[in-house]
């Protein structure tokens, strides 16, 4: 009996009339936990009742405290017929297992049901007392901690990261049992809500016990999917990264203010001081870290997925296959190359050095897509892989063989793809599916990179020293490394201690001679010593540390492709053999479009397609960002296929300087203004960096190339070929996108580089459409049209919604689409809006200005950053002007769409990726709380009179202007709501409304009760709409999670300091911390 | 395909030119194409425009759904003023593209479109809270900032006074309902903005109307209006509970602001409230009691001696003092007589729903008749208030101020809407300065009231 669950119902509010003769109601209400059902007294004719029940205890098992729900269902009493059901309420208690997190749950719950949607309030109280239970078989995982978000949480440090850790479970869905054609529409939502929430639990539980195994105590960057896979049942799986986290005390921050995991914000400050911090292994008490960590061990058989076995799928099918190799961008598509055969010995010793660490586990993956420094060693590109399954039923739900077996296989192949590149982890990792019919699609990506192996190893994230003396590697090797890397790139010492240009990240971490994939290499623009790729893809933040010109801005790739209905497997194959395609496409726009904003980096790339029964959708979304250690793209040059008539000729040149004028506008609108003068200082060895000005002429720059790049000769600007008609598409897309509105800027990644100072203004947000297509004989270039100007409206209505919280930035802009029925396409989106202050922008640049300096090196990027910030000033007066040429752009290009004239082919002659230089002053641009200048205005502030907490939600894991001191647990929520009364609603779109803000309504809730304030790192994760117009039904499913967080408003008095000193990278820590 | 007749509007972008021949006539159209599925034709119709419809084909498709929802719910005060006066979405987005709200943001009419739609039917899910204003404090479906709140209330619950003006003194039941399609025609306000004030009017009644304690405290408590706000409903209320007769022609003068003041001082003069907050009863009704004992003042008309001396009274206070002088002194006794015999009849339920037109067919009306002022009838009334005091064998004194109390006011008050010189007036009047305060005031008000008689 390790655990005694305690339940009280206090009272209710707002319930609805139940009895229409008394406009009453008789409420009473049953509390459930695994097979033990209380009472309350009924409560006679009341709205409002008080039972103030007495305890209502359960003893029950740590194990079904961990999988189970607390369910309390309100009921109304009927003396003559059956008592009706007015709703349900489901805790989660699972936050109360952990003795860092909540220790009540207490506070008003909506009451839910799944016909009619919330129907009043339940005040509850529960309390769990957890007896400690240290038997080493036990099958519960009490205590460790759960993080949605995907970055070592505010309040805690990285003692040790472990890795990778996944699972999944699989069950017949109650909508598809036989019982479902007997059994009422609620019965069946609730059986479904129950059994989703019973195998999340278990799920939960399941990764806490790796998680145990691996000697870790929580799990970070934890993503929960559902497939429901209709007739063949459903599937919850989860990955996480295994870490073990210490709690930061505030008083002792200033001890630790070297600590770079504080927060991300500060990841800049590495430690000046050697000082080594022993983790803190006894916090715990359930925790074995006293046991020798065995955190490299791979995991045990009892766990581990069954041996890779060829499933029963009748086709199979990953990017990486057979397309064409030289002209697939995707980074590491290369799987043909091996990685053994390096030149440079030293990199080699490094290579096998941190490969000893990471490859002793089955898979190096990481889901964190925000790191400490020091972490990320070098970024190869992205890595994804994808593949087609014929679904099948579920025949046994205690051996999901075959859905383990479909992921171990695509985990292979990253891991392979990661090889390729020369990399021996992958960070920013996700997996998702897409489910149509019987055709699912798997999908994993990720970043390939090299880390730094010290962070694998036991307690030795605080100094170099540490780890040598703790390290189970033989201290040579450990040397050795470090020699090697301080020989190879800027040492990690090095920087851990000065911080001298960190741009490490971005030089290449393959072979340059024996490239997996046509890349453009030159020297470091930072360094000047290591090779960097022209242009890098990665699914990652943005670095802290990274140094970036100008701002930043959101970037889609918007792909539809029509495919023949078919089913089975012919199905499965006309989808594989299309899947290589659209890849190839949407990159070759993200690409085109990078090109046209002037920058060369994309960060939080994500990759989303979905199958349809007639079409394939595939969207692309990724920030933008000019890394400052990156060469300047050449700019996109325009071809006609052939020599031909003088009008061809004008019609082409035309083409070109409406592009060139974008790329100029652009370049002004994201401030991006590469400092060409100071390199001239440095003596660049690269002489064409006046590419930036001249990357019309290609010719020219080719010449530049080839002197300065032995291996690569061709190429400047890119060159885009007009032969076929899907060009002309592809140039128009590329053209059309409208520019943002004045005041508004974009992005996918947690915050927006050139932005620093947040107000405490933020509005989370939910949009969904659907649009019907009327006409079935659309071809793939008026599905293009029609699904670029679905994402560029849905955008549109959004700025202009928000157009109150002007200047502002939408962050985490997250778009999924689905096409949940033939001819329908939805499209959803989560993202936070955060308004900004523009006064204080300049204030907040100088005073980054002022901080750096330190040396020589560093005093070139502040005057970088001084004119960035200048610019920045002007920026409003130059927007304005900018505006009326890009609508004219508009304008004229549709002109000549509607005379439909050339067909033109896009061609991308080479394709690559870039790196990243970093600098310490950089890190003073970090524009995370932390440092964000002092008192500013909350444009919007909540009201605080109100009897309700106010409960602020955010996509991103932090919140502006705030410190979290608390983090109380994960939110993890599935909720059905179906309808027979859909006109009654509001048709459609009055019936989602009120669901999503239904669901809004519980999860703020249940952050109350937790005694929080805000969900940090939310996100909706599933959204799946039925309608069914002509019955007048309608049915959704959403699932959203996030962590609820406890956060105090940062007071202007403390906000100061980070202003003033955060350039000094020694009390940037105490910033975070404090 | 729908194709959209748009007015045509020069701040429109992207407009896209097509050049059509019909009938060999070059036509020149300009289509706008917000968002796939609507083409807005911005110049000319065809009749013939079928035809083109091909031209736009690939840009078939519609919106099936269309949903945004915020942590904080967004609320835009200016279309939330558009739902409340019963408009249509596409009335709305006229109006707000008139407005020019397709300058902000680069929106597009497609955008407004969405944007209206949206707020409309987050204000249309949040009526059904709205109708319980305390309920709004502490649900948990929207997260609604509490000063947005207070404004949501307010704004819900104002009315259009020429609205409140018809139905005043009617039974707020469906019989009144139904006609309100004719004082939609008549006042110019849209039937649904009808629907929701006469709908608010009915809610507060319910709710207040079997309430103990002050009237306007009762409707703030339950409904968190504003005081202004609280007092025009008590008005309402009072006025449909009572159901005194407004709508007589010879009414039709007085605004709905003139009766909310009457209804103000009978609450605070006649009621059982008005002499005992404490006293566990309501405003809502008048005393049943007060009206019975007013038949006592007839003593003073009926006994001769009295009434004599009540006019030598009055007469020596206002000799030289006002013009009317002369015919005062012959009418005083027709006056008089008007007063008391008003005051005599108000145990009938009838007779009190005629309060109103009585005082103006048997007071006001041979006043003004007379060619009184107002200066002129405040002063009278006053003195002839206070001269009954003086009467040795009047013993109903506190009943005749509570009944004077009102009458000096009500009577005078339908000329509250010429009042905008209220406060100049009534400044370089110090004289009044040594009455008690409440009659201070009402003495005032008079006094300026029938001056602008």
């Amino acid at each position: 009996m390790p655990g005694k669950l305690k339940a009280k119902i206090v009272a209710g509010r707002h319930l609805p009339v139940m009895d229409r003769a008394s406009d009453l109601t008789d409420a009473f209400v049953e509390v459930k936990f695994g097979n033990t059902t209380f009472k309350t007294d009924v409560y006679p004719k009341s709205l409002n009742p008080q039972w103030n029940s007495e305890w209502f205890k359960f003893e029950v098992d740590d194990e079904d405290l961990q999988d189970e729900p607390l369910q309390i269902t309100v009921l109304d009493h009927d003396t003559y017929s059956a008592n009706d059901a007015i709703g349900k309420v489901y805790i989660d208690i699972d936050p109360l297992l952990s003795s860092e997190a909540a220790t009540v749950i207490s506070g008003w719950f909506p009451i839910y049901d799944t016909i009619h949607g919330i129907r009043g309030e339940i005040n509850v109280l529960v309390k769990v007392d957890l007896f400690n239970d240290l038997n080493r078989f036990r099958q519960s995982s009490c205590g460790v901690k759960f993080f949605c978000t995907t970055s070592i949480p505010r309040c805690y440090r990285a003692a040790l990261v472990h890795g990778f850790v996944e699972e999944l479970v699989v069950n017949e869905d109650p909508e598809y049992q036989w019982i479902d054609r007997i059994r009422t529409p609620r019965a069946s939502n609730e059986a479904r809500q129950r059994l989703i929430s019973l195998m999340s639990g278990e799920l939960q539980r399941k990764i806490g016990l790796k998680v145990l195994e691996m000697g870790g105590n929580a799990v970070v960057g934890y993503l929960q999917c559902f497939d429901l896979e209709g007739e063949s049942g459903l599937v919850v799986r989860a990955i996480g990264t295994a870490c073990t986290l210490d709690k930061l005390i505030p008083g002792s921050a200033s001890n630790t203010n070297t600590h770079p995991n504080t927060a991300p914000a500060s990841n800049a400050c590495n430690s000046p001081s050697k000082e080594i911090k022993e983790p803190v292994f006894s916090e715990d008490p359930t925790h074995p870290l006293s046991v020798p960590p065995t955190p490299l061990r791979t995991l045990p058989s009892s766990s581990s997925p069954p041996p890779f076995s060829p499933s029963k799928l009748c086709s199979r099918q990953s990017s990486s296959s057979d397309t064409d190799l030289s002209l697939t961008p995707k980074m590491g598509m290369g799987s043909g190359i091996s990685v053994g055969k390096e030149a440079g010995p030293l990199k080699t010793l490094l290579r096998q050095q941190a490969q000893s660490a990471l490859e002793q586990r089955e898979f190096p993956f990481f889901t964190l897509t925000c790191f400490p420094p020091g972490f990320l060693v070098h970024i190869g590109g992205v890595v994804s892989a994808r593949s087609v399954k014929l679904l099948d039923r579920i025949h046994n739900p205690d051996e999901p063989e075959t859905r383990d077996a479909w992921w171990e296989e695509i985990r292979q192949e990253i891991k392979s793809h990661a090889k390729a590149l020369g990399c021996h982890a992958v960070v920013g990792y996700s997996e998702s599916t897409t489910i149509c019919e019987e055709v699912c699609i798997l999908s994993a990506s990720g970043t390939a990179a090299m880390l730094n192996p010290r962070f694998m190893r036991e307690g030795c994230l605080d100094a170099g020293g540490s780890d040598q003396r703790l390290s189970r590697q033989p201290p040579l090797g450990m040397v050795g490394s470090e020699r090697a890397e301080g020989e190879v790139s800027s040492s990690w010492l090095g920087f851990d201690d000065a911080s001298p240009p960190s741009c490490g990240f971005c030089h290449i971490p393959y072979d340059e001679f024996n490239m997996p994939f046509p890349a453009q290499l030159t020297y470091c623009y930072h360094c000047r010593r290591q090779k960097v790729p022209d242009v890098l893809f990665t699914t990652i933040d943005l670095p802290a540390e990274a140094a970036v010109t100008g701002k930043g801005c959101l970037i889609q790739a918007r792909l539809c492709r029509t495919k023949k209905k078919a089913q089975g497997e012919v199905n499965a194959t006309a989808i594989s053999n299309l899947l290589p395609f659209m890849e190839y496409e949407l990159h070759t726009q993200l690409m085109n479009k990078l090109k046209l904003r002037c920058m060369n980096a994309l960060f939080g790339l994500r990759i989303q397609i979905s199958v349809g029964e007639n079409m394939l959708l595939g969207l692309a979304s990724a920030t933008g960002v000019y890394l400052s250690a990156l060469p300047a793209p050449g700019g996109i040059q325009i071809a006609g296929k052939t020599p031909s008539d003088l009008s061809y000729d004008q019609h082409i040149s035309t083409m070109q300087k409406r592009i060139n004028d974008t790329i100029a506008m652009n370049k002004e609108l994201y401030n991006i203004h590469p400092p060409e003068c100071i390199e001239e200082v440095v003596g660049s060895p690269i002489p064409d960096r006046q590419r930036s000005r001249l990357f019309r002429s290609t010719s020219e720059s080719s010449d530049e190339l080839s002197e300065l790049d032995l291996s690569h000769g061709k190429k400047d600007a890119f060159v885009l070929e007009i032969d076929d008609t899907d060009a002309v598409e592809d140039i128009q897309s590329l053209l059309t996108d409208a520019p943002m509105p004045a005041g508004f800027y974009s992005c996918n990644t947690e915050v927006m580089p050139g932005i620093y100072n947040w107000t405490s203004g933020l509005q989370m947000f939910t949009s969904v459409r659907v649009y019907r297509l009327n006409n079935a004989n659309l071809t793939n270039q008026g599905l293009n049209k029609i699904f670029t100007d679905l994402c560029e409206n849905l955008l549109k209505s959004l700025y202009f919604k928000l157009r109150s919280m002007i200047p502002c930035c939408l962050c985490h802009l997250n778009f999924t689409v689905a096409v949940p029925e033939e001819e329908l396409i939805q499209v959803a989106v989560t993202a936070v809006a955060m308004s900004f202050d523009k006064e204080t922008q300049l204030a907040a640049d100088k005073a980054l200005n002022k901080g750096s300096g330190e040396n020589e090196e560093q005093l070139q990027f502040s005057m970088e950053l001084c004119g960035e910030s200048t610019s920045s000033n002007n920026q409003p007066t130059a927007k304005p002007s900018g505006l009326p040429e890009s609508a004219m752009t508009h304008s004229s290009s549709r002109d000549r769409c509607s005379t439909w004239l050339e067909l033109l082919r896009l061609k991308a002659h080479t394709i690559r990726r870039g790196s990243v230089k970093t600098t310490s002053s950089s890190e003073r641009c970090s524009p995370l709380p932390e440092v964000r200048s002092r008192s500013l205005r909350s444009t919007r502030s909540l009201p605080c009179g109100a009897p309700v907490t106010v409960v602020k939600m955010t996509p991103l894991s932090f919140l502006p202007r705030t410190r979290i001191v608390k983090y109380l647990g994960i939110i993890n929520m599935f909720f059905i709501r179906e309808t027979t009364s859909l006109r009654e609603e509001g048709g459609v779109s009055g019936f989602l409304h009120s669901f999503i803000a239904e669901v809004f309504a519980m999860v703020r809730a249940h952050v109350a009760a937790l005694g929080g304030n805000a969900v940090v790192s939310y996100s909706m994760k599933e959204c799946v709409f039925m309608e069914n117009p002509n019955k007048n039904q309608a049915q959704c499913l959403i699932n959203v999670s996030g962590d609820a967080v406890i956060f105090v408003r940062e007071s202007d008095q403390e906000a100061i300091p980070p202003l003033i000193t955060c350039g000094q990278t020694s009390t940037t820590g105490a910033d975070g911390t404090t | 395909m729908q194709i959209r007749y748009a007015v045509f509007t020069p701040i429109l972008c992207r407009t896209q030119r097509f050049n059509c021949a019909i009938n060999n006539t070059r036509l020149q159209m300009l289509f706008t194409q917000t968002v796939p599925g609507a083409i807005y034709l911005l110049a000319t119709v065809s009749p013939r425009l079928d035809r083109y419809i091909t031209l736009v084909k690939a840009y078939k498709m519609s919106m099936e759904l269309d949903v945004f929802v915020g942590n904080t719910t967004i609320m835009d005060m200016e279309v939330y003023q558009l739902w409340l006066d019963g408009l249509t979405v596409s009335d709305a987005v006229k109006v707000r593209m008139d407005e020019g709200a397709l300058l902000e943001c680069e929106a597009n009419p497609e955008v407004l479109t969405s944007d209206t739609m949206d707020q409309f039917r987050t204000f249309q899910m949040c009526e059904r809270l709205l109708h319980s204003p305390t309920k709004l404090g502490s649900q948990l479906l929207y997260q609604i900032p509490a000063q947005n709140q207070i404004i949501l209330i307010e704004r819900y619950y104002e009315f259009d006074s020429v609205f409140a003006r018809e139905v005043l003194g009617k039974k707020l039941s469906k019989g009144t309902k139904k006609d309100l399609d004719d004082i939609s025609c008549k006042t110019g306000i849209t039937l649904k903005s009808c629907r929701r004030q006469f709908d608010n009017f009915k809610r507060v009644f319910k709710v207040v109307e079997e309430l103990k304690g002050p009237l306007v405290e009762n409707i703030q408590r339950h409904f968190l209006l504003s005081d202004t706000l609280a007092r025009d409903y008590a008005a309402i209320v009072f006025f449909a509970n009572s159901r005194f007769e407004t709508g007589k022609r010879k009414l039709q003068y007085l605004s709905f602001q003139d009766f909310a003041f009457c209804a103000g001082q009978l609450i605070s003069y006649w009621t059982i409230g008005a002499m005992d907050s404490m006293m566990e009863d309501m405003d809502v009704d008048l005393e049943k009691e007060f009206l019975n004992e007013l038949k006592d003042l007839k003593v003073l008309v009926n006994d001769k001696d009295m009434m004599d001396q009540h006019k030598i009274l009055v007469c020596a206070a206002l000799r030289g003092k006002i013009k009317v002088y002369k015919l005062m002194e012959v009418n005083f006794k027709n006056l008089s007589r008007a007063l008391v015999n008003l005051a005599s009849k108000l145990t009938h339920t009838k007779d009190v729903r005629d309060l109103f037109i009585d005082l103006v067919e048997k007071f006001i009306e041979p006043c003004r008749y007379d060619r009184w002022t107002v200066a002129e009838i405040t002063l009278f009334l006053t003195h002839y208030t206070n001269a009954a005091h003086c009467l040795g064998t009047f013993r109903h004194q506190m009943i005749w101020d509570r009944y004077m109390g009102v009458i000096k006011s009500s009577q005078c008050s339908p000329l509250l809407h010429l009042s905008l010189i209220k406060v100049n007036y009534l400044s370089p009047t110090p004289s009044i300065s040594s009455v008690s305060p409440p009659v201070n005031i009402l003495n005032e008000l008079n006094t300026f009231l029938i001056c602008k008689l």
